[in-house]
């Protein structure tokens, strides 16, 4: 227990020390965010759908969740060339207990950025229904930010070089992204989209911010909770056994 | 089973078809000193790696403290400290978090680790820069805080490869002196490499000269002197080896040093 809390406070350390890694992330989502918002935004309501930026607002805050979560996988490929990694192999503990350590430290990087720009998008109007709400919303946030950490993790550990790593990244994110459900409704798709989108784990998490937020859901909420845990213990899983295999 | 701390059979690693260690036997004794020398590429890093868990033997076994590495790696992951040749400190944090950190992931507990840090700290001269971050650190300062980090957990095995690399003559005395002390007061087994012959010839009680992936030769300073004829253990490493200790020409090991270090500047 204390390795994993030690490790999740390293992570936290490095991501608060550096500060232009928190202000760079943030332009993406806000721009998404404005754009997208006050573009696409009367021509959504005209269409019936209701207010567009209510809609958008869990799909951008996912959108920065996964970046982050994803892209924290490229700490453990930074500790092998700086050489960190050796101490953290060589000590006593479980590799499931160095997995579970990095991913939630990880996830709290992602959260954080999350929070950030949930804070964001109230200056653009979005409103949650209650605080209540907006906790539930975290619940989801937290289970997205799990999944895609351990996953970016689970690939870095494979992983020699950043670039390696960068590649795989612009070739997962935006499919996972763009057809997760964060930008449009699902339920109007064509039927092979639908499949998609359905078999793309953070459609899971779009979906449960946003009904967790008061909005419509497409899986429903007990399901996008199901999916995203066993998701995420799958992927915690196959990380540590990862973990273990990794040689210097 | 036996008393030997460190029991080594057989050791071989391949890379694809590239032999770096060759079927090697060794025991070190509990307490016991040794320096394992060779010149540059020889195998000695690959050798402490794969008796550290770091990487898995092609062929082999190695046993620490009677456990095999390979089957409970845990337990024997608790039994020794390591100094790694290459920089392994987390630069973004201060020198205290560093041996904060590794004092946690050892499960030292929190009074004794800070009084232990404390100590270890004073010893390397870097307790008035506890709180600098590491990477304001000169290559020598980084050094010292890696040793003490290696003896903060009180390891049984105390292995150090090339701990010596960057730091200045008075320096290495110093960290000798200490390494040797703990040695007599707490029964630490050192198993280390240098290219400085003069620290094997001072520090260590048996020495193990490895070249090309083989063990070539075994015994004290003095045995080694008089089985070949020389004048002095350098001769007699060369003897050995066909190598100076101190290869100045750049190996090819060396220039990938280099490259892997620039690579770090980023
Ligand atoms: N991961 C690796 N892949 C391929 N070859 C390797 C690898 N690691 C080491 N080698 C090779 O194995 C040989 C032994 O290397 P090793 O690092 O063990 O030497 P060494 O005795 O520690 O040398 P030095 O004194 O320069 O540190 C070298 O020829 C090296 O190039
Ligand atoms: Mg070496």
């Amino acid at each position: 227990m204390s390795a994993i809390y030690i490790l999740w406070l390293r992570q936290l350390k490095r991501y608060l020390r550096s500060r232009s890694r928190i202000i760079g992330s943030l332009g993406q989502p806000v721009l998404f965010l404005v754009a997208l918002g006050f573009g696409f935004g009367p021509t959504f309501q005209k269409a019936g759908q209701g207010n567009y930026i209510q809609f958008l607002v869990p799909g951008i805050v996912a959108m920065s969740v996964l970046f982050t979560a994803l892209f924290s996988g490229i700490e453990i490929i930074w500790d092998r060339q700086f050489g960190f990694l050796k101490e953290i192999l060589v000590a006593p503990v479980s590799r499931m207990e160095i997995m579970i350590g990095r991913t939630i430290g990880g996830a709290t990087v992602a959260m954080i950025q999350g929070t950030i720009v949930f804070a964001i998008s109230f200056l653009a109007g979005f409103r949650p229904p209650s605080a209540g709400n907006l906790a539930f919303a975290f619940v989801f946030m937290f289970l997205t930010a799990v999944l895609f950490t351990a996953l970016g993790t689970a690939i870095a550990s494979k992983l020699e070089d950043m670039q390696g790593f960068q590649l795989i990244m612009n070739f997962l994110i935006m499919p996972l992204f763009f057809l997760s459900g964060a930008l449009f409704p699902v339920d109007s798709l064509p039927g092979v989209l639908k499949m998609v989108v359905a078999i793309n784990p953070l459609s899971y998490g779009v979906d449960g911010m946003r009904g967790a937020l008061g909005g419509i859901t497409h899986f429903g909420l007990s399901t996008d909770f199901a999916v995203l845990s066993i998701m995420a213990v799958v992927i915690l899983a196959v990380g540590s056994y990862l973990f273990s295999k990794i040689q210097l | 089973m036996n008393n030997s701390i460190i029991d080594v059979k057989h050791l071989t690693k391949k890379f694809k078809d590239f032999v770096a260690v060759n079927d090697i036997s060794f025991a070190v004794t509990k307490g016991e000193i040794v320096a394992f020398l060779g010149p540059n590429g020889a195998g000695k890093t690959t050798t402490i790696k794969m008796l550290t868990t770091l990487l898995v033997p092609t062929s082999g076994s190695v046993r620490l403290s009677n456990s095999d590495v390979v089957s409970h790696q845990e337990e024997t992951r608790r039994t020794f400290g390591i100094v790694f040749q290459d920089p392994s400190l987390d630069d973004e944090l201060t020198a205290w978090e560093n041996l904060e950190y590794h004092g946690v992931l050892y499960g030292v507990e929190k009074n004794i680790r800070h009084g232990r840090i404390e100590e270890l700290m004073k010893f390397v001269e870097l307790w008035d820069r506890k709180n600098a971050l590491v990477k304001t650190f000169s290559g020598g300062m980084k050094r010292r805080l890696e040793i003490a980090r290696g003896l903060l957990h009180h390891p049984k095995i105390f292995f150090l490869d090339e701990p010596t690399i960057g730091l200045d003559p008075q320096t290495r005395n110093h960290m000798w002196n200490y390494v040797v002390n703990l040695n007599k007061k707490e029964n630490i087994t050192i198993f280390f490499t240098t290219h400085y012959i003069e620290e094997a010839e001072k520090v260590a009680q048996r020495i193990i000269v490895i070249d090309h992936g083989k063990i070539i030769a075994t015994g004290t300073p003095k045995e080694l002197t008089i089985k070949t004829n020389s004048k002095t253990l350098e001769e007699a490493f060369l003897k050995y080896t066909g190598h100076a200790i101190r290869d100045e020409s750049v190996s090819s090991a060396d220039a990938m040093r280099a490259r892997r270090g620039m690579w770090r500047h980023h």
